[in-house]
């Protein structure tokens, strides 16, 4: 048995999930996807920003386009570190694919036109 | 002078939804004033995803989540000037702003105030020690790590469990900095629990209840810092005391509305620090409303954007003449256990068939009632399981409730054997 907090949304929930991955204490039913994957492979989305060229901002915030396993978040943040951006650049552009050797892409969150 | 229909002060999430909220009314004389270099206020520099699962039932980041309301803002040509900052405001509703082209006046028929909050700062809870470089907000760092690319410090503690100071706390220790711990004076946590695992838990940073900072050291930069347990009425224990050598103590110990411009207009101020707002989120003066972090702090920019547009909409229904004002108004009274309660007026004639009523408690409770007390008489319990002061509540009452026009509401929270 073991004993969560919900992260997929602000209430937070305390959630109890059993040996056989049932979920109780959760209010809604993204409770429990979290609450099975949480224990058996639990998974990050990991926001942060690259440099970029722009004239009005030295960064540019970018984020992994889906959620990556929690153990490869440094991994990530590595790759992170290398990239750079040119702008103009859009919300969702491709900033580095497979980040952190995780099959995830890293996006841009941020329309920059210049 | 020039005139506008609607100026709106700030251009982040309150006020950008005003804007599109009022423009949808029919109103197209709209003049939005943002301090900063970009509109999005605050989410310019919140990178971290979370947004948006209210309004728009998926899960955004800061820049993605106001990009939405930007781009709302654009399709209509909502006139918008950025690094401008309002200096004052008459009560005859004449605005006068700087920025790079000077200084300008103008008139406005509708004021929608929409400013935010600040942080307080090390000034407001006199931390005993010395005074060097590295004390800051969290908010601070936020802005210089996220917008401006700069890391600031290598070694960090953290006073306060808001989730400004949470979200930091996760964030530096991706960019590869050691965040030692985080002390908080309550003993129960002022953040979301969601970032107490996700920002705390999952790094292993230690969170220390009912701890405060007892000592600041360094000369010119900070060096160390001293942390001590305090007792009920949160005063340090003596013999508690534990050092960390740390490069930057981040303060995440509350937000304050921004609300000097209207203070300074003589609306009464409510408990929240925010305006004494009525249903429709008007002020004590006719046409100026106020929505947002500025009348009162939201945990949630979805509720920001809510407030926005209820601003908005009641702004072009003031021009539009369906706002008459009447001299009966209910009263709202935060009792016992209720930090404040938004709206602080009623006004019978005018509210919709639901009233929403928001408020805060000031201790964590379970098994608590929320009572409504309309003239002394008990209209209305709302059973909560566990109610914390760190998240807003909202009721929706009924307008049949309330059957005069005139009278007191006094919410307060009472315990459920009390309710007997």
């Amino acid at each position: 048995m073991t004993e969560l907090t919900c992260i997929i949304c602000p209430n937070g929930c305390h959630l109890i999930v059993d040996d056989n991955l049932n979920v109780t204490g959760n209010k809604c039913p993204r409770g429990v996807v979290y609450g099975k994957q949480e224990v058996t492979n639990p998974t990050r989305t990991v926001t942060s920003t690259v440099k970029c060229d722009s004239k009005k901002l030295r960064v540019c915030p970018v984020k992994t386009c889906d959620a990556i396993p929690k153990g490869k978040m440094f991994d990530v943040m590595k790759d992170i570190d290398s990239c750079f951006v040119h702008v103009p650049c859009k919300i969702g552009d491709v900033v580095m694919e497979n980040v952190g050797g995780t099959g995830i892409s890293l996006v841009v969150t941020r329309d920059i036109p210049e | 002078m020039e005139t506008k229909d609607i100026v709106i002060i700030g251009g982040g999430s309150a006020g950008m939804a005003a804007a599109v909220a009022a423009y949808d009314k029919g109103i197209r004389d709209i003049l939005v004033l943002e301090r900063g270099n970009f509109l999005g206020g605050i989410l310019n520099q919140c990178i971290h995803n979370g947004f948006g699962l209210n309004a728009f039932k998926e899960e955004l980041t800061g820049p993605e989540f106001f990009y939405r309301f930007e781009e709302e803002m654009e399709k209509r040509g909502i006139a918008y000037e950025l690094e401008t900052n309002v200096t004052s405001i008459t009560p005859d509703k004449k605005i006068t702003y700087l920025n790079r082209s000077g200084c300008k006046e103008v008139q406005a028929k509708a004021i929608i105030m929409a400013a935010g909050c600040y942080e307080r700062n090390a000034g407001a809870i006199g931390i005993p020690g010395d005074r060097p470089a590295g004390v800051i907000t969290a908010g601070q760092a936020q802005l210089y790590l996220n917008e401006y690319g700069y890391l600031v410090g290598k070694k960090v503690f953290i006073l306060g469990s808001g989730d400004i100071g949470l979200i930091m706390a996760r964030r530096m220790t991706l960019e590869g900095a050691k965040v030692l711990g985080v002390a908080e004076l309550c003993p129960y946590s002022n953040g979301l629990n969601r970032n107490i695992q996700q920002c705390l838990i999952d790094f292993g940073i230690p969170l220390y209840l009912s701890h405060t900072v007892t000592k600041v050291i360094g000369k010119s930069h900070l060096e160390a810092i001293e942390i001590s347990q305090v007792d009920e009425n949160k005063r340090p224990i003596k013999g508690t005391e534990q050092r960390f050598e740390v490069d930057t103590l981040l303060l995440s110990i509350g937000l304050i509305p921004n609300n000097d411009l209207l203070n300074k207009m003589g609306i009464p101020q409510s408990r929240s620090r925010g305006s004494v707002v009525n249903e429709h989120l008007e002020t004590s003066i006719d046409g100026v409303f106020s929505c947002g972090n500025v009348l009162h702090v939201h945990d949630l920019a979805d509720y920001v954007v809510d407030e926005g547009k209820t601003a908005g909409e009641s702004a072009a229904d003031y021009l539009q003449g369906n706002l008459p004002r009447h001299k009966e108004t209910l009263k709202t009274v935060a009792g016992n256990g209720i930090g404040y309660v938004v709206p602080g007026e009623i006004d019978m004639e005018n509210a919709p068939e639901k009233i929403a009523f928001k408020f805060r408690v000031r201790v964590p409770s379970k098994n608590v009632y929320i009572q409504y007390d309309f003239d002394g008489e008990v209209v209305k319990r709302i059973y909560k399981q566990t109610i914390i002061p760190s998240e807003m509540e909202i009721d929706r009452l009924p307008k049949s409730l309330f059957k005069k026009k005139q009278g007191t509401i006094t919410v307060s929270l009472i315990a459920k054997e009390e309710a007997k």
